[in-house]
């Protein structure tokens, strides 16, 4: 039952369009990176929505609490 | 389903956030945050010196419950100015170190660089008070 940074890696990048994701974490708090063309355009609050989205019910339960930082391939590439 | 009293918490917390031009959902107070996220971002707002309203979401499971219906957004804390959801401690602190919040709130960025105390910022609302 536990979760690891593998599992929401596969499922951000399953759910995601295109998305690139990057999970560190311990088991109970996890930072995810993700770059995805479709957050261009959205504001930041969307964009983190999307990452929550695929997790539902389990943020704040199972995955006890999810950092997200969102970019777009244009936005990193300009780094 | 829903009972009245969901009903009540509901139209308390959308006046907490409607009412303060500035205020944050956290866990614990800002003088004893539960949770180092929370706590990230009180120390943000008072790098801004900005005065603002804070409600503790831990005594009634409710208020959670309820605020993420409200905001669409699952994690604690939650920043709002002039009603709008700003975000969580990722983008507050994000937001910081770009300057946007600085100028969202409508203070000096350069607050930061003198950090003192707000007295003002600290009355906590209860909402759960409100409701008994």
């Amino acid at each position: 039952m536990s979760v690891t940074p593998e599992e929401l890696r596969q499922r951000i990048e399953a759910a995601i369009p295109h998305a690139v994701a990057e999970v560190t974490g311990d088991g109970h708090h996890f930072r995810a990176e993700v770059t995805s063309p479709v957050f261009a355009g959205l504001g930041r609050i969307a964009q983190h929505q999307l990452v929550y989205a695929v997790f539902g019910d389990e943020i704040g339960d199972r995955i006890h609490a999810l950092s997200i930082k969102t970019t777009t391939p244009t936005t990193e590439a300009l780094r | 389903m829903t009972e009245p009293a969901t009903n009540e918490m509901r139209d308390a917390i959308a006046s907490a956030i409607s009412d303060n031009p500035v205020i944050l959902f956290m866990k614990g107070s800002p003088e004893a945050p539960a949770c180092g996220f929370s706590a990230r971002t009180i120390s943000v707002l008072r790098q801004l010196d900005t005065p603002f309203a804070a409600v503790d979401v831990l005594p009634d499971p409710r208020i959670r419950q309820e605020l993420t219906q409200i905001s669409g957004w699952p994690t604690i804390p939650q920043l709002f100015v002039d009603g709008e959801l700003v975000g969580g401690a990722d983008i507050v602190a994000e937001m910081y170190e770009s300057g946007e919040l600085a100028s969202l709130l409508g203070v000096d960025p350069a607050a930061g660089a003198v950090p003192e105390p707000t007295p003002g910022g600290s009355a906590p609302l209860s909402i759960e008070n409100r409701l008994n």
